[in-house]
């Protein structure tokens, strides 16, 4: 019960804002949102304190029939477990908190339209929570899609801007490419276990172990081919390489969304999917080396964009997609444990910085550029402090929660051994580096040398109203916190006694054992690392701030192709977008107006015509029809004698 | 000769020609021209709404535990020729009765004001057209069907003819010419079947079994007809133009229901008639399908009239019901229903959504518009949900079907099942665009800084449809369930009929 109010408040609170907001005005809205908000903060807060501390039992809670068709049946269901209590608690408090910093963020805005943001804010905060509480493949499609509607209309906010709408489309439509492979892969399970509720899937695990599917021209274990097309989906929702494109554009949302939707909870559903469906990937080894893999890759390709990037969210943007690598690899090498441990880290201390950085936003009259920045530590000293905390944390220096989850997903990596699991360790620890380093390239610019904005914007600078920076301190505890106080429970060798049976290692899988023996070395890298990063951006943009530029200068071939993400959105630009419409156009103009339509437009007028000159005989002079009756006749008789 | 049934009534007899009844008393009406319009939509709207509510009686009398035919009645009409006159709904076909009669009020509601000249003849011609669509869905007499199968086509014709766009002759010819062509060859097949089985009688002709050559022929004669009016992609060029030619309310039923009567005759005949033809030619069906649902998206994604581009969209859709159907798994089958209805109800809605504006701006094109947002708020959230229902997004009428049909054709080939949901993504794409063109932005243009909201008329019409594309999203059991017995027994038949003819083949090959 309490968990179902945790799941259904927020649908109350969108749905009275949506409906009635426009009568009971800005305020109102924003009153029943956040109520209902923390409403779903305590029960769920509670409902994972009971079944972790409590003793309470996990269970499923069944509302309805949802799809049934023949032997294809879903009901709408709550899966009340570990893994789906902790998202829960975890969305809520951070939702709850990004409501009331909205507050003071939208306060800005024109008023009469604000309910739309909350209403939107909190649809999200019901689809996500519909996500990690899904009982079956279907729902969790639900709210997949759902999040990815609110993310849609929330990026789409400022609709006025061109930009905004654009972006809100490329994120939708991207998503929905990798939504494809995910929509195969839950037919595919469906074909393979006769049913895609979990329980039922999980039950079956062993009983399909060697079962193949034919695909591309080859056969393969069902398992793998099931792993990667759940994978595309993750890969499109947690902006993974190659489905990465839409997320940097979607900071073109208000900030208050970046920090709930693009960092901290929507983007980490592919990792949830990942760790939701452990019992059946455990058993796709290759499938779990691609993900590791592409989470390598990503990890390590989106750091090398963040160090360049000049826009404040954009950078922040660029290090979510390098921690959701981390998490994936994590998932890969078969660390679930240490991959969630890293998405609730995570999503303290990025949300922290993507509110510190609306605070920044904020106090520099809406200015996002880091280079027209600078020198404003002493007037927004709180801001300051905060995304000093959410650096640390994301640097991974001891004792910030980053420090904890990234060297546990790192020593995961290297305890696993397979060649893809050393690759994931080292772009993991390369990625450490440069993220030290893109991180106080950020904090210097922004706060420290001397003011580049103009006088009027300095003259402004203030720090934010406490509506703002109270859910700023709270994020900042957790970002200090959750690391130390969750680590043992969450990673230690009695990790069974936290997950339950949420989270399956198969018997073969001793990464969990294996991560806390590993070598001296592996587990100070990421440390030393970490701190030789922010001391060369120290010694860089404190020291020798010219430096930068001529670097760029020397190097101007690898400046661009990072400053320009490598190139992907030209690329798909120029390979899918642009021939997609000409051969959109060609079709219609061509296939469909010139040849489809030619056909019967040719043969009505043929007939047209040919009635024209049948016309044309029919001349109305008797002597004419006197002479074919004649020639006729002539036919006719010649015939007969003829064939006679 | 049982001219009653299970209401007690003959039912589907009344609400077959209920409606041409009140059309005969709405041309009797006389009188100065504005008082005859007045008259004729009270009249029209009131006789819909009664047939409408008699209607439910079989929502709510229906036995969905049965696989058979229901409120059968049965009256001799030329017993010599083995034809009767025999109306009677299965799973399959309930739903749809009860979406024409739904549909029709919500039309006439939506043409109150839009429809200007000749009021008294639109509203008739409407409800000729409502007979004909209801007892098209209710014939269970091949012959009987016939007739209302090409009785749909006149006042169809005239509604495009008369009240349609400027356009409106080429339209309306084009339309009448390519389903009537392929209708011949649908008469040719009856004669055949009547000569082979002597009787016209749908469920004696259902339980015949046809020689697998003769099957061949019957099944082309069919596809030749219901291809058309699907349409099945390369006979699909008809629909654009009629869709952006006919009036708003026109749109709606040709999108909501005439489009239905193709996939409903591969159901009620091709399937369950042909079985060996059926599996011959699933090949080449998804194939079409296919090429259908990528092709008419990519071109719908081009498109700069809104008409036009949701008329694409009803093709693409269409394509997914098609693959559904000829899959002959229970979710195939089920999941193409529920596309069918889901479809007449959302692609009717975005009609519905094009007329709004048209009414007020008169003007298809898209570029003409742009942040109606700031204007129209209520407009715009029902435009945005039917955009996202047409999409396909979970908790909408549009997912249901849509994923339905994919694990159906899943079981057949992925292949078939990647490409034919390749909808997804192009679907987003052009409604998407769509809805950015039109409803966000700024507002440039002077005469849409003044533009008006939806009117509380305009939200009664919207109003039921939201309803249904939540609830069809929300919870489809309630409308699966009528067909479930149906689907299963059809599907079992066919594997039943399939599995004799080999083994008849191996029989006679040694």
């Amino acid at each position: 019960m309490l968990f179902a109010t945790a799941v259904f408040a927020p649908l109350l609170g969108s749905l009275v804002a949506l409906l009635f907001g426009k009568q009971i005005g800005d305020r109102a809205a924003q009153a029943v949102t956040i109520i209902c908000m923390i409403l779903a903060a305590i029960c769920g807060t509670s409902a994972f304190v009971s079944l972790v501390y409590g003793g309470g039992a996990p269970g499923v809670v069944t509302l309805a029939t949802w799809v049934s068709s023949g032997d294809f049946s879903v009901t709408w269901a709550l899966r009340y477990d570990t893994l789906s209590a902790v998202m829960v608690a975890m969305i809520t408090f951070i939702a709850t908190l990004i409501h009331i910093y909205s507050v003071g963020y939208m306060g800005h805005e024109p008023h009469g339209s604000v309910w739309r943001f909350f209403s939107y804010l909190s649809l999200f905060t019901f689809a996500m929570l519909m996500l990690v509480t899904a009982d079956n493949l279907l729902q969790l499609f639900f709210g997949w899609e759902g999040v990815g509607l609110a993310s849609y209309l929330l990026i789409g906010y400022w609709y006025h801007k061109p930009s905004a709408c654009a972006a809100a489309i490329k994120a939708f439509v991207v998503n929905r490419i990798g939504d494809l492979g995910f929509a195969l892969g839950i037919a595919l399970i469906f074909v393979v276990f006769g049913s895609i509720t979990f329980d039922a899937i999980f039950a079956g695990v062993s009983q399909h172990q060697n079962d193949s599917y034919s695909v591309l021209g080859g056969t393969f274990r069902a398992y793998e081919v099931i792993g990667v097309l759940l994978f595309i989906g993750a890969m499109g929702k947690s902006a993974q390489l190659g489905l990465h494109v839409w997320l940097p554009d979607a900071m073109e949302g208000p900030t208050p969304v970046s920090a709930l939707i693009h960092a901290a909870t929507m983007v980490t559903a592919g990792v949830f999917l990942m760790a939701r469906m452990s019992p059946v990937l455990e058993y796709a080894p290759h499938a779990m080396a691609f993900v590791t893999f592409v989470g390598a890759s990503t990890a390590l390709f989106a750091a090398t964009v963040g160090v360049v990037q000049n826009d404040i969210k954009r950078i922040i943007a660029y290090s979510t997609c390098s921690q959701l690598g981390y998490m994936f690899v994590a998932a890969g090498v078969g660390a679930y444990q240490a991959s969630v441990f890293h998405l609730l880290t995570h999503a303290f201390f990025k949300a922290l910085l993507f509110l510190g950085a609306g605070s920044v936003i904020h106090a520099m009259s809406d200015e996002q550029d880091i280079r027209k920045m600078g020198g404003i530590w002493k007037k927004i000293p709180l801001t300051y402090t905060m995304m000093w905390i959410g650096s640390l944390a994301l640097a991974g220096v001891f004792p910030f929660a980053g420090f904890f989850s990234k060297d546990a997903v790192l020593e995961a990596a290297f305890a696993s051994h397979g060649g893809f699991a050393q690759y994931g360790f080292w772009c993991g620890i390369l990625a450490a580096f440069l993220t030290a380093f893109y991180s106080w390239r950020l904090l210097i610019l922004t706060f420290h040398g001397a003011p580049r904005a103009d006088k009027h914007t300095m003259d402004h600078v203030h720090e934010s109203p406490l509506v703002m920076t109270v859910p700023l301190m709270l994020l900042a505890a957790g970002a200090v916190l959750t690391g130390f106080t969750f680590a043992p429970q969450l990673l230690g060798e009695h990790w069974q006694h936290f997950w339950g049976a949420a989270i399956h290692n198969g018997p073969n899988n001793h990464v969990m054992h294996d991560m806390h023996e590993v070598p001296g070395w592996v587990v100070a890298l990421p440390a030393v690392v970490g701190l030789s990063g922010i001391a060369l951006a120290y010694i860089i943009y404190m020291g020798m701030p010219a430096l930068p530029a001529q670097l760029a200068e020397r190097f101007g071939g690898v400046y661009r192709f990072l400053l320009n993400k490598w190139y992907f959105d030209e690329l798909y630009d120029r390979i899918f977008v642009r021939p997609t419409m000409a051969l959109a156009r060609g079709l219609w103009q061509v296939g469909d107006a010139t040849i489809i339509d030619g056909i019967p437009n040719g043969v009505a007028s043929l007939t047209a015509q040919g009635a024209g000159r049948v016309v044309k005989v029919q001349t109305g002079s008797i002597a004419h029809y006197a002479f074919a009756m004649l020639i006729g006749v002539v036919v006719l008789v010649s015939l007969y004698l003829i064939i006679r | 000769m049982n001219a009653l049934n299970a209401a007690g009534f003959p039912l589907l007899s009344l609400l077959t020609f209920l409606p041409l009844v009140g059309g005969a008393v709405i041309m009797m009406i006389r009188g100065p021209e504005a008082a005859v319009a007045a008259n004729a939509r009270w009249a029209a709207l009131w006789t819909s709404l009664i047939v409408f509510a008699l209607s439910l009686v079989l929502w709510f009398k229906f036995d969905t535990s049965s696989a058979g035919f229901q409120f059968v009645e049965e009256v001799a009409w030329l017993p010599q020729w083995g034809i009767t006159y025999k109306m009677g709904v299965d799973g399959i076909s309930v739903l749809f009765v009860l979406l024409a009669t739904a549909l029709v009020p919500i039309c006439i509601l939506a043409s109150w004001d839009s429809i200007e000249t000749r009021v008294r003849e639109f509203m008739f011609a409407f409800l000729v057209l409502e007979t004909m669509m209801v007892g098209m869905f209710a014939a269970l007499d091949f012959v009987v069907f016939y007739m209302f199968f090409e009785g749909v086509l006149i006042p169809m014709y005239l509604l495009i003819g008369v009240w349609g766009g400027p356009r409106r002759v080429y339209a309306a010819i084009k339309f009448f010419l390519y389903t009537l062509a392929g209708s011949v060859l649908m008469l040719l097949a009856l004669l055949a079947m009547w000569y082979a089985a002597g009787t016209t009688d749908i469920p004696t002709l259902m339980a015949t079994q046809f020689k697998p050559a003769v099957q061949t022929w019957l099944f082309l004669a069919f596809f030749a007809s219901f291809a058309v009016k699907v349409p099945m992609w390369p006979v699909h060029t008809w629909l654009p133009d009629a869709h952006v030619e006919a009036p708003t309310a026109g749109s709606v039923i040709l999108a909501g229901v005439l489009l239905k009567m193709g996939a409903y005759g591969f159901l009620r005949f091709s399937v369950p008639m042909l079985p060996d033809a059926t599996a011959y030619f699933a090949p080449m069906i998804f194939a079409l399908s296919v090429v259908a649902v990528i092709y008419t998206s990519l071109v719908a994604l081009a498109q700069t009239d809104m008409k036009k581009l949701i008329a694409y969209s009803s093709v693409a859709h269409m394509g997914v019901v098609t693959i559904g159907i000829f899959t002959v798994n229970e979710q195939g089958i089920s999941g193409a229903l529920f596309q069918m209805l889901s479809h007449g109800v959302v692609s009717g809605a975005l009609f519905l959504c094009v007329g709004v504006v048209y009414d007020r701006i008169h003007s298809r094109e898209i570029a003409r518009y742009g942040g109606l947002a700031d204007r129209m708020p209520k407009y715009a959230l029902a435009f945005m949900l039917f955009s996202m229902a047409s999409v396909g997004l979970p908790g909408t009428a549009g997912f249901v079907g849509e994923f339905l049909v994919l694990v159906g054709a899943f079981k057949v080939n992925f292949w078939l099942a990647a490409l034919g949901s390749m909808g997804m993504i192009l679907g987003a794409a052009y409604m998407l665009y769509l809805y950015r063109r039109v409803i966000f932005g700024s507002i440039t243009r002077d005469d849409l800084k003044s533009i008006m909201d939806l009117s509380p008329r305009e939200i009664a019409v919207f109003a039921p449809l939201v309803v249904l594309t939540l609830w069809m999203g929300i919870y489809p059991s309630s409308f699966t369930v009528f067909w479930d017995a149906s689907v299963h027994a059809m599907v079992e038949k066919h594997i039943a009929a399939l599995a004799s003819t080999s083994k008849l083949a191996g029989v006679i090959a040694p």
